[in-house]
């Protein structure tokens, strides 16, 4: 067993991060700590995962969502895709082992990764709507946020929402508020088999190492862990029994990486942003931003869906 | 999901990189980073807690439950949230997908507030007192009690039992308030007794 | 659960059938993936779907709903035909060399003492022959040919791998497959556990289904040992403690009798059941029985029970004959039954066709529901469109709702699963007007006592004779009653030397100390100790493991006697010795038994004396062959589920369990595979709880619609579209929801033909925030185990087909 993180106690302590321990931060700089802290992750051992969806209701309650109640559509996934309450997303995979012969029920928790290099952080263009902690924690500032959607392109992993009611992204936290006190996210707290680990990436790796011993000598030869390189690695793991299909696993990318486009504007972005702003159509929505603060219209809306690739 | 651009979808994102990019270079950033980076404030502060059981399956499970006065409510000690004890030799802090949402059943929507009582043949419940209802209840079970009591059998064996009620036990009860179940129903003479045990 | 959560750690091999513990007990489902973490451990699920739990296996085998008898049978044939049993455990630890009665028989499908006509057995053939000495005669070489040994060889001998496949679908070598790994611990050097749930219980041979595993178990001698057991994964939080206290029709506190009419005094009840040993030096634990009732007793007519009067033995009542909910549902139908009181229970939803709970509940002058949360049995008589069609009108019952705490605004104890008795502290003030179910039902009670007194009545004696000396009559509280559960010494307790051993007032530390002279008094002794001299320890919270196998010894108070692994002594062979140094647990140190745990046995009784470890049994082992303490039989027998799509394939002219109880009228709404030719069974959700979690918002976010599950094989027959709609119709009922087309059910062959089955999750109803539904139990058959009349929702008949979306 993963030793259990001691209980929360109700007594006030310091956070162990803030600001001084960010990375990066979308759209502006900021002068990175001497010291990095330890990098965190949260290790998904999906061969161990039972698919009960503990993980989803704690991190509804702990972060205080309220998802409304939909339908069945004939799968055992709901909601049938993350939402702006949803930040973490049973999804279900029937898989017919072509090797074996055996039925396998591949059972993912989809979520956002935390990568180290992240796609929505360099897409964002609203100064601060995205941050990076030093442990690795990507975190979404929703004052700071436009709700333009760049996040959602940027992301290899298509994890942030747009809430339809406040018009701002939103994505798992990694429950910073709890890391920040020395607990392990909701999720990982409830995690009924500890298919859900949390520490520091290093142990995690470590403990990913024995379950991938375990795994291959159970017959899953190709066990291994995802810690996608393209995006420079991430905080969230997975271990899987087919580390050489990701895809199965209800179409986790097999080579994920950040787009080159959000990664030439992350570049130059700065420099030549400004040159051809007024080359674009972007203008006048820059201009309405300017000028309403951070509070985006309906219209800003439209305009950012456009420029995004929306469907409008 | 994948981004492999089109060069349409490419002149798009080109545009909107040199929107956002124009914001930053404004000094319009500066300005808004006042209420930018900041992790939440750790939201069990200051709240009781208590050490409880899971009310549903048989593992029994060791749970956290932090509550607080509600100012709006007369200070009453309300849930604010709920996780597993880590201290818990079983379930080691873990829960699952119901223990994890359990206060949801606390303040279920169809929680019942008050004594409610639903006169024959008609469509509604109404509110009653609690009075009203463990009077009447207390009424009706003599009633039936007194018409049906069998104090001996045909072969003029004692065997004080009433059969015409019976009594469902829930199997969620402590067991302190099934004891007192038992006492009460037994007490009736009622044979008609079960739980959950064989359903 | 023989053993413990945490023991399932222990486990080489862990085999799930009858449950699917990933779904239903996730976090004790913990244990299963810790044994395969840490020990290589493999897990084997059994289950017609392919569930979550089969999921995380590493092994999985489909079988046909309700044939569980007719695979176990095939386990069993394997061990013996191949001799891969734990011979030295089978010949000293269970009744393997006991001669039974030439009279007893088996042919046919059927026991010796058969009567069609009562559908019962004259059980009297069903027992050991007995020596001059007394005793019954064994044959320790086990050749006799009427020894138990001989006898079991013989009748497992039909349920080959090929009968087996053509009688459960399983395929042969998915079948084999579970004998080779179940063989492999049958050498005291492994061990495996068995975990299941109502997969088991929910069929018209459901405790024979258990019966069979635990024959496994004794055969691989993986009862008493650390990481074996046969473990009964149980519903309720506290259902455990709910069954403990003996709120079923024919108990009294800690497994003892209710009286029935045959019984009028107490002697003749207690002569019943104080077991004489069947072998030399035998313990026969039940011969304590009368310390245990008498202390019940005085526990619970306090000061008025009396030597004299039999210790107030008149006043309880006496059972006519035994009210399971199946039989209680069914007075209702025939309107016998004038008022109900439901407290956290929604029969509506859990009892066998629903229409007829309607139809019975509609006859009632009055109905009671004590529930946190509306039920659909509070509003039985609201219409709500084609899931409840009833006319409210016409239903003339008086329906209550009072609202009642929930768990956390609650204090007091539960026993889980492993009959660990826990305490839990209140964390909240009640919300809105509930008060707790101790208040609601002292205050009717004290008010029912109250009218009596005034107006006087029927039955006054025994009413008032109930001890309730309770500080605040209106308020008992649940320190008090766990002490009454306990039980005190009520005059000074002496030993044979006269010295004090217990002071007159003081709580007992252990049942040892009951006596039947009504100098002691206890409500339930199976839980003294738990609120012995020493306080409360159920409150105990140490949660130190010192010898590394999971026993949290000072975590809470496991009854009895704070053992963690029942009939534990069976982890020594006869000498005393651990069977191996891998499993070692409890043990003979020369002086007393020793080990990590509270020894199953008298501490002190040397291995030299031969007292067998299954202490409760009056033959000091276990039963393979269990005399006539079964209704159906001794030894158990494939029969098909009442509604089955084949003959059965053993004994075609019978047609489910012949010693089964059918209700007048109910043979009649069973039926056939002519007109119902799909195999339906019921299960639970891990997103829900029974039914209350659909009152639960993010649990109704979680699964928010009651859907069936169907092959892929059976949706193209029928041009079922997934996430259609369909509608399934059994001869009591329909339903309809989503389809869930799925690779996870296939169609298997039965006898040479196809028989397709479908699951229907049995979570939704037509209260609560999930989308409405029909009760599940609109389908299902009324027809109960013959030993504990537990309903058949595992296996039944219906038919499907596409429909278009409900109009409500």
């Amino acid at each position: 067993m993963f030793p259990p993180i001691p209980n929360p106690t109700a007594q006030s302590a310091t956070p162990k991060f803030g600001e001084k321990d960010l990375i990066r931060r979308s759209a502006s700089t900021v002068t990175p700590p001497q010291q990095r802290q330890t990098e965190v992750a949260k290790l998904i051992d999906v061969s161990k995962c039972i698919g009960c969806k503990a993980c989803q209701t704690a991190c509804l309650e702990w972060n205080e969502l309220s998802e409304a109640v939909g339908v069945n559509v004939g799968v055992y996934d709901n909601p049938h895709d993350l939402t702006p309450n949803t930040w973490t997303l049973m999804r279900y995979t029937e898989y017919e082992n072509p090797r074996s012969g055996n039925l396998e029920w591949l059972i993912r928790k989809d979520g956002c990764m935390h990568c180290e290099d992240p796609g929505c952080l360099k897409a964002c263009p609203a100064p601060g709507a995205i941050v990076q902690y030093s442990n690795g924690i990507v975190d979404f500032v929703h004052e700071n946020c436009i709700g333009c959607g760049y996040c959602v392109k940027g992301c290899p992993f298509n994890i942030p929402r747009i809430s339809q009611v406040d018009h701002k992204a939103y994505k798992c936290t990694l429950c910073s508020d709890r890391v920040a006190v020395g607990q392990g996210p909701a999720c990982q707290k409830a995690c009924p088999t500890q298919a859900i680990v949390f520490g520091s990436k290093d142990d995690m790796k470590q403990w990913a190492d024995k379950r991938i011993a375990d795994l291959k000598s159970r017959g899953f030869d190709k066990a291994g862990l995802y810690d996608p390189p393209g995006v420079g690695g991430t905080h969230v793991m997975y271990v899987l029994h087919h580390a050489d299909e990701p895809h199965l696993y209800a179409g986790l990318p097999d080579t994920p990486r950040i787009s080159p486009v959000v990664e030439a504007w992350k570049g130059v972005g700065k420099y030549a942003g400004m040159a051809v702003i007024a080359l674009t159509a972007a203008a006048g929505v820059v201009h309405h931003i300017l000028q309403g603060a951070n509070r985006v219209s309906e219209t800003d809306e439209e305009n950012a869906d456009r420029l995004a690739g929306g469907k409008s | 999901m994948n981004i492999e651009v089109s060069r349409r979808h490419f002149m798009k994102l080109a545009g909107a990189g040199a929107a956002g990019s124009a914001v930053a270079a404004f000094g319009f950033g500066a300005a808004e980073a006042q209420v930018a980076a900041h992790v939440k404030p750790f939201r069990l502060v200051g709240t009781k807690e208590a050490r409880t059981i899971c009310p549903y399956c048989a593992v029994s499970c060791g749970m956290m439950v932090f509550a607080a006065p509600n100012k709006d409510n007369n200070g009453k000690l309300e849930v604010t949230h709920i996780e597993g004890d880590s201290d818990h030799p079983v379930n080691r802090g873990t829960l699952c997908p119901k223990g994890a949402a359990a206060i949801d059943y606390i303040r279920s929507k169809t929680r019942v507030q008050y004594p409610m009582y639903r006169k024959p043949g008609t469509n509604q419940f109404e509110r009653v007192s609690w009075d009203f209802a463990m009077d009447r209840i207390a009424k009706l079970v003599k009633e039936d009690r007194d018409a049906n009591w069998i104090e001996k059998n045909k072969d003029g064996v004692t065997v004080n039992r009433c059969t015409t009620m019976a009594f469902l036990a829930g199997s969620s009860l402590t067991n302190e308030g099934g004891w007192l179940t038992y006492k009460v129903a037994r007490g009736l003479g009622l044979l008609q007794i079960e739980n959950q045990a064989r359903i | 659960m023989t053993n413990s959560w945490t023991d399932i750690g222990n486990a080489d091999v862990v085999w799930i059938m009858g449950g699917n513990a990933a779904e239903a007990h996730p976090c004790g489902f913990k244990w299963v993936t810790e044994a395969k973490h840490n020990r290589g451990a493999k897990l084997m699920v059994v289950d017609p779907r392919f569930t979550r739990s089969a999921a995380v296996a590493d092994h999985y085998a489909p079988i046909r709903p309700g044939t569980d008898i007719a695979f176990l049978s095939g386990v069993v044939n394997y061990l013996l035909s191949n001799d891969k049993i734990h011979k030295e455990y089978v010949r000293h630890y269970t009744n393997a060399a006991y001669l039974v009665k030439e009279e007893y028989g088996f042919s046919d499908g059927l026991f010796s003492g058969y009567n069609e006509e009562k559908r019962n057995y004259d059980r009297s053939s069903w027992e050991y022959q007995m020596g001059a000495d007394g005793y019954a005669v064994r044959d320790m070489t086990l050749e006799d040919p009427r020894c138990v040994f001989q006898l079991m060889k013989k009748h497992f001998t039909p349920y080959t791998p090929e009968m087996v496949s053509r009688i459960s679908g399983t395929p042969q070598d998915k079948f084999l497959k579970v004998c080779e790994w179940v063989a492999s611990t049958a050498n005291g050097e492994r061990a495996m556990t068995i975990m299941y749930a109502l997969g088991w219980t929910q069929h018209s041979h459901g405790a024979q289904n258990i019966r069979t595993a635990a024959m496994i178990q004794l055969l691989c001698g993986n009862i008493g040992v650390p990481g074996g057991g046969v473990n009964a994964l149980r519903g309720h939080s506290n259902v455990q403690g709910i069954t403990d206290v003996g709120t079923l029709t024919a108990a009294i506190p800690g497994y003892l009798a209710l009286p029935i009419d045959s019984e009028p005094t107490l002697e003749s009840h207690l002569a019943k059941r104080t077991f004489k040993p069947l072998q030399a030096n035998q313990t026969s634990y039940w011969q304590n029985y009368r310390k245990f009732y008498v202390s019940f007793l005085k526990s619970y007519f306090g000061a008025k029970a009396t030597p004299e009067n039999q210790f107030g033995y008149d006043w309880l009542p006496k059972l006519d004959v035994a009210y399971d909910c199946l039989r209680m549902f069914e007075t209702m139908y025939q309107g016998k039954t004038n008022g109900l009181i439901c407290q956290g229970f929604n029969p509506l939803m859990a009892i066998a066709h629903k229409n007829k709970s309607v139809a019975g509940l509609s006859k009632l002058k009055f109905l009671v529901s004590i529930d946190p949360i509306e039920t659909d049995t509070a509003r039985f008589w609201e219409n709500h469109g084609e899931f409840n069609d009833v006319d409210p009108a016409k239903i003339q019952t008086e329906v209550f709702m009072l609202p009642v705490t929930t768990f956390a605004e609650e204090d007091g104890s539960l026993t889980n699963s492993s009959r660990c008795i826990m305490w839990k502290e209140r964390a909240a003030d009640p919300y809105f007007e509930s008060k707790t179910d101790s208040q609601i039902l002292a205050d009717l009670f004290v008010r029912i006592r109250k009218l009596y007194e005034k107006d006087g009545g029927k039955g006054v004696e025994p009413l008032l004779a109930i001890d309730w000396s309770y500080k605040d009559p209106l308020e008992p509280t649940p320190d008090e009653l766990l002490k009454e559960l306990n039980g005190k010494a009520l005059v000074d307790l002496k030993d044979a030397e006269g010295k004090v051993v217990r002071a007159a007032g003081q709580q007992l530390a252990s049942f040892g100390e009951m006596r039947d002279d009504g100098s002691t008094d206890g409500s339930m002794w199976i839980y003294t100790g738990v609120y012995g001299p020493g306080g409360n320890l159920s409150q105990r919270r140490d949660n130190s493991d010192p010898s590394g196998l999971g026993v949290y010894g000072n975590w809470g108070f496991s009854w009895p006697a704070n053992r963690r692994v029942q009939y534990n002594r069976a982890s020594a062979d006869p000498e005393g010795k651990p069977w191996s140094e891998r499993k070692k647990y409890m043990f003979w140190n020369g002086q007393r038994w020793s080990g990590p745990d509270v020894p199953d046995y008298v501490p002190t009784i040397p291995p030299e004396r031969a007292t067998g470890p299954f202490i409760m049994n009056p033959e000091g082992v276990s039963r393979l062959w269990v005399r006539g303490m079964m209704t159906d039989g001794p030894f158990p027998v494939h029969y098909e589920p009442f509604e089955s799509p084949v003959a059965n394939p053993l004994f075609p002219k019978i047609k489910g369990n012949p010693a089964a109880r059918v209700f007048k009228g109910d043979m009649e709404v069973f039926g056939d595979a002519k007109d119902f030719p799909i195999v339906a069974t019921t299960y639970r959700l891990v997103e829900h709880f029974h039914y209350w979690t659909k009152g639960v918002h993010m649990n109704a976010v979680m699964q928010p619609e009651f859907f069936v599950e169907i092959s892929e094989q059976l949706a193209k027959e029928k041009g079922i579209k997934h996430g259609g709609w369909v509608k399934v119709w059994s001869h009591r009922g329909s339903v309809k929801g989503k389809a869930v087309v799925t690779k996870r059910i296939k169609p298997v062959k039965v006898d040479g033909k196809t028989v397709h089955y479908i699951g229907c999750p049995l979570n939704f109803g037509f209260i609560g925030e999930a989308k409405k539904a029909s009760p599940i139990n609109s389908l299902t058959p009324p027809v109960g185990d013959a030993n504990a009349q537990t309903p058949e929702y595992k296996a039944f008949l219906v038919d499907i087909e596409p429909i278009s979306g409900p109009v409500a």
